[in-house]
């Protein structure tokens, strides 16, 4: 039986849905173990050996350590659970989402004070918009 | 008896609870989102509710992924501000209402609503951020909340999350529980989240005025239409982030007009993006007294 899924074809999207869930659960429980200050300072004095206490994949482990939000998203993380590794590193919430975009960090903020990012062409895949795969990575530094 | 009086919604950007907290409420770039607000201050000051029913979601906060529930109702005393990871917010502890909230658990599950029953909860900015834009700042210590509340946390976190309709009969079913109370209480149902945001991918940043606008005029005009917007379309128009805005049509369904008694009154509108990256919305929406 196939689910219905109607959200895999809206570009630069990732839905967090059980199947992702699934994937990303120890990443997500990681994240989550950010919200203790003791655990924070654990974290900090040696990432490689906090990471291996989970459970998590290797390629999971390798993208928290490089910061690719990105990529932990497709291996199942969720943003919510990701910002605690951005509170953990004292990044606000929208230098977190800046930096899935490609762009700088001033270039996403001025987008932001310019009313945001329309959505023309960024509804579904194929269509011309800044968030199609064919226009990645974003940004003219 | 208990009655719902009024309908009070608006974003709970982490942010704005931010911008507060440290001092900035005076930066140009702030006063723009706090000015929306002036006139919710004062009108709630006149309205002096007994009983906030608060409908937000939480983020990864009290709920990891060991378990989340679709529909939780908080029913504990108090409720302690959580640490999302820079320190809790300071503001004081939110007190509960637990026999209202034991009462309408009660009511809604035979109304075949699968709610959660939670004793014990960290709240995070879904339910603080609300509260600061409503009360103004309050000290966490000397102060206190002037009202109870009754926490409900929604998950549109993991998906499927529920349906526009699953939340607007829901909105129903919690208003004929609250009616049935018998203690006299002014209550206020309050949605909070959205608008368009979108938080995650090289989509991230996306706004969309025009829609959140449209759907707004719904919401308030023609909630039967709004509630019928599907899923997808909150995705594809409003971001990832913005399918929050289900948590809107509980508050809406809970309205007198929605049980065929009179249209509700528009006390307050307000957009403003952006918030971080978010849009910023609010309305009051006012029950006519019988």
């Amino acid at each position: 039986m196939s689910l219905d899924k109607p959200y895999l074809d809206v570009p630069g999207t990732t839905i967090f849905d059980a199947e992702q869930s699934r994937k990303g659960y120890w990443l997500n429980q990681f994240c989550m173990s950010l919200m203790k200050p003791e655990n924070r300072a654990r974290f900090k004095a040696g990432e490689r050996a906090y990471l291996d206490e989970w459970a998590m994949s290797e390629d999971q482990k390798l993208a928290v350590l490089a910061r690719d939000l990105n990529r932990c998203i497709g291996l199942g993380g969720n943003i919510y659970f990701l910002a605690k590794i951005g509170s953990t590193d004292g990044k606000s919430f929208q230098q977190m989402a800046g930096s899935m975009t490609g762009m700088t960090e001033e270039e996403y903020r001025d987008m932001m004070i310019k009313g945001g990012r329309s959505a023309e062409g960024n509804r579904v895949v194929g269509e011309d918009g800044d968030a199609q795969a064919h226009r990645q990575p974003q940004g003219k530094h | 008896m208990a009655r719902i009086t009024a309908s009070v919604f608006t974003s709970h950007v982490p942010a704005i609870g931010a911008a507060l907290d440290l001092g900035k409420t005076h930066e140009p770039y702030w006063q723009q989102v706090f000015a929306g607000y002036d006139y919710g201050k004062q009108w709630i000051k006149e309205q002096k509710p007994d009983v906030i029913f608060l409908v937000y979601n939480d983020h990864a906060t009290a709920f990891s992924l060991d378990l989340i529930p679709t529909f939780a109702i908080g029913t504990a005393a108090d409720y302690v501000v959580a640490d999302e990871g820079f320190g809790p917010r300071p503001v004081p502890k939110v007190e509960g209402h637990p026999e209202l909230a034991a009462h309408i658990a009660q009511s809604v599950i035979q109304q075949d609503f699968d709610l959660t029953i939670v004793n014990k909860m960290e709240v995070d900015h879904g339910l603080t951020v609300p509260l600061s834009l409503m009360f103004g700042q309050k000290d966490p210590v000397k102060d206190s909340w002037p009202c109870k509340v009754i926490p409900f946390a929604v998950n549109v976190v993991q998906y499927p999350v529920p349906s526009g309709r699953r939340c607007y009969n829901l909105g129903q079913a919690i208003r004929k529980a609250i009616e049935s109370y018998d203690e006299d209480l002014n209550v206020q149902i309050w949605g909070t989240g959205g608008m368009s945001h979108q938080l995650q991918g090289p989509r991230a940043g996306l706004i969309n005025r025009e829609w959140d606008n449209a759907w707004l005029d719904k919401l308030i005009d023609d909630p039967e239409a709004c509630a019928a917007v599907p899923h997808i379309d909150y995705v594809r128009e409003a971001g990832s982030e913005g399918i929050e805005l289900v948590m809107w049509l509980i508050a809406r369904g809970a309205m007198a007009d929605v049980a065929g008694g009179p249209k509700p009154v528009l006390k307050q509108r307000f957009y403003h993006v952006p918030a971080s990256n978010t849009a910023v919305g609010h309305a009051i929406l006012e029950n006519p007294a019988a």
